[in-house]
């Protein structure tokens, strides 16, 4: 075991899965969501010359997704630290 | 120098790089065949993963694809980049952790069952095949039209190259060939884009130039946005608008996510995050790869329109009547000497004209539009041989890192862990070059003869990794008390009743393939995130009702929810 206690263990995954589920949120609202279930709603904007609808299916889903990886990325290396189960 | 001799060129430079690279990264141990040793860049990851990913059918296929259908081609889009965040986030971070070498390593020792991991087997052997063999004949499409040999010598070439690194290198070749092949397709794939996107719209990058303005040949705005110009070009001539497609919304939200769920679940791409030397690196390699994916991918929609607009303009002309056979463009002419493009003059007025409905009189197949792009929109020569060498590049690297997968499983979890669990390192390296080698042969049997179902069975793959692998996986992270009856149920389930849906309506009953008959009006296509639900359901239900699972897997998946001694748990 690499935690202190299991208090801390407990602590960290509580904390981690807190992290993942709200980023799956997102990960879903903007694709499943905007992009399809709210799709007819959107069209009724315009963005940069497209139907905002349309374009978060084409477009904005994946910009969102690359940034969600990343965003993930930093803040489950700095959980890591802040329990220190970092890799050395 | 005329197209011919420049595509010989081209190609011949990027096969010799390729078999260089191969020579120069050949595997000396059964680790460095199956996971490059482990000790690979996460950016230098991301880009093989996204070679792995991108194949002949993304190249070749899936611009022609959203170019005919508009909207409903998002589903592709947003269901293939959207399966990196899932892995990303809950896979490839604890795979890495566990630190073996395949997929059903993980199945068996986490389900503690020889069941287990042969029900995984055979899942990933049946998911490579079905993929490969249309890599293989994407091969033979590009040599037949660029270098003009028969679609078979091009398969056998096709062969010749991926059996040498493949087998020679292992992983550790293919990994080093397939960053050089991400350079190379992403290369021949944004240059046309490019230059579309400029000549139409002014923009150098296509992601905005999808959104603009029209510019006329003096370079002025126009005043008509591209989109709206496409919405009105098709309501003009009877097809369904393409901003908002023709699909029903519950279809489209089940395909996207089958296919989400199921590239979350292919073994060839989630094998790619045990070949990084620690958990951070798999978790910001998932990112790269998607990075350099949607490079590619956002790239695609904005080229479907162009090409749409282009190719609709070309046919009907100004006046949208259709112009003269005799003074239409060359490529029309050249596509159709390959039979993907036809001309029937029904009102024998001599002209060409595309519209729905009867009185459309040319048929045009959607694989074309990358391929003939450069030539619609009159592109330097070169440009034309780069697209070729771009296509062959994304063939290739998939075919390769799917047969990887292939050759470890048969040499590691069949024979390794199943039938001779004696054998040294270095028979297993042997009996892994053999299989991959096999794998080679019979692949190029399927390119050479292909099954008459290959797009049918491509949906096959993403729905059944969704609905088998995909959960087991799951479940296997994030839940303490699965059990192996669970799992193993949850698996075989899932794989029957999404098999079983597709074959009905593909196989043996293809005329009632339509959306009354389907299931809540799911498509085969989009059953398999149904038979996700459905093994997760099976699963938890007969994991409650049998044994507990033993201590010390309780205590190994403890130990893959933190990255702490990953380097530890890799060596043994």
């Amino acid at each position: 075991m690499s935690f202190e206690n299991n208090d801390k263990a407990a602590g960290y995954w509580r904390e981690n899965l807190r992290l993942v589920l709200s980023l799956l949120a997102i990960w879903a609202a903007v694709s499943f969501g905007c992009g399809i279930l709210l799709v007819d709603i959107l069209n009724e904007f315009t963005f940069m010359g497209f139907k905002l609808g349309f374009w978060f299916a084409q477009q904005g889903a994946m910009y969102v997704f690359v940034a969600l990886i990343f965003v993930y990325v930093a803040k489950a290396n700095a959980l890591d630290k802040k329990y220190n189960v970092q890799e050395d | 120098m005329d197209v011919q001799t420049l595509t010989y060129l081209i190609v011949g430079a990027t096969f010799a790089l390729y078999i260089g690279i191969a020579i120069w990264s050949r595997a000396g141990s059964t680790k460095e065949f199956y996971v490059a040793g482990g000790g690979v860049h996460p950016v230098m990851n991301g880009m093989a993963t996204a070679a792995d990913w991108m194949s002949a059918a993304s190249f070749i296929s899936l611009a022609g694809i959203v170019s005919f259908v508009g909207y409903d081609g998002s589903v592709y889009l947003m269901g293939w980049t959207g399966g990196y965040v899932l892995l990303a986030l809950c896979m490839a971070p604890y795979l890495r952790k566990f630190g073996k070498f395949t997929v059903p390593d993980f199945i068996g020792d986490r389900y503690y069952s020889q069941t287990a991991r042969t029900v995984a087997v055979i899942c990933a052997i049946f998911i490579c095949f079905t993929y490969i063999a249309g890599q293989m004949r994407g091969v033979g499409v590009v040599f037949s039209r660029f270098l003009e040999v028969e679609v078979e010598t091009g398969v056998y070439i096709g062969m010749a190259v991926v059996f040498f690194y493949a087998v020679l290198g292992g992983m550790k070749g293919i990994t080093y060939t397939q960053v050089a092949q991400y350079c190379v397709l992403i290369f021949a794939f944004m240059v046309p884009a490019i230059f579309i996107s400029v000549m139409m719209t002014g923009h150098i990058l296509p992601q905005i130039g999808f959104g603009a303005e029209l510019i006329d040949a003096a370079g002025n705005g126009t005043g008509v946005y591209l989109l709206d110009k496409l919405d009105g070009l098709s309501a003009e001539l009877g097809f369904s608008q393409y901003t908002e497609g023709s699909k029903d919304m519950i279809d489209v939200f089940f395909i996207t996510g089958a296919l989400m769920f199921g590239t979350a679940g292919l073994p060839h791409v989630i094998v790619r995050f045990f070949t990084v030397p620690k958990v951070k690196d798999a978790r910001v390699s998932a990112g790269w790869a998607l990075v350099f994916i949607a490079i590619m991918y956002t790239t695609i929609p904005a080229l479907s329109a162009f090409s749409r607009v282009n190719m609709i303009e070309t046919i009907n002309g100004p006046d949208s009547t259709g112009v003269p056979y005799e003074t239409a463009p060359s490529w029309i002419k050249n596509w159709e000497k390959t039979g993907l493009i036809t001309w029937e003059d029904k009102n024998n007025d001599g002209n060409i004209f595309y519209t729905n409905g009867e009185k459309n009189e040319m048929n045009i197949d959607r694989d074309i539009i990358v391929l003939a792009t450069p030539e619609i929109a009159s592109l330097p020569a070169w440009v034309i041989a780069l697209v070729a060498a771009g296509g062959l590049a994304a063939a290739l690297s998939t075919s390769a890192g799917l047969l990887l997968v292939i050759s470890t499983s048969v040499s590691h979890d069949l024979l390794k862990k199943n039938l001779m669990p004696d054998i040294s390192d270095q028979k297993e390296l042997m009996y892994a070059r053999i299989a991959a080698a096999l794998g080679v042969v019979m692949a190029g049997y399927f390119g050479i003869n292909p099954p008459g179902f290959v797009a049918a069975v491509v949906a096959i793959a993403f729905g059944l990794a969704a609905a088998s692998l995909f959960p087991a996986i799951i479940m296997g992270i994030f839940s303490k008390t699965m059990n192996k009856e669970g799992a193993i149920a949850g698996m075989v389930v899932g794989l029957l009743f999404t098999a079983s849906y597709i074959a009905y309506f593909k196989f043996i009953n293809p005329a009632a393939n339509v959306s009354e008959n389907w299931f809540f009006g799911i498509s085969p296509e989009g059953i398999g995130m149904m038979g996700m639900f459905v093994n997760f359901a099976v699963a938890f239900a007969v994991s409650k009702v049998t044994t507990k699972i033993p201590d010390d897997v309780v205590a190994m998946v403890e130990s893959i929810r933190f990255p702490k001694g990953a380097g530890e748990a890799h060596d043994h």
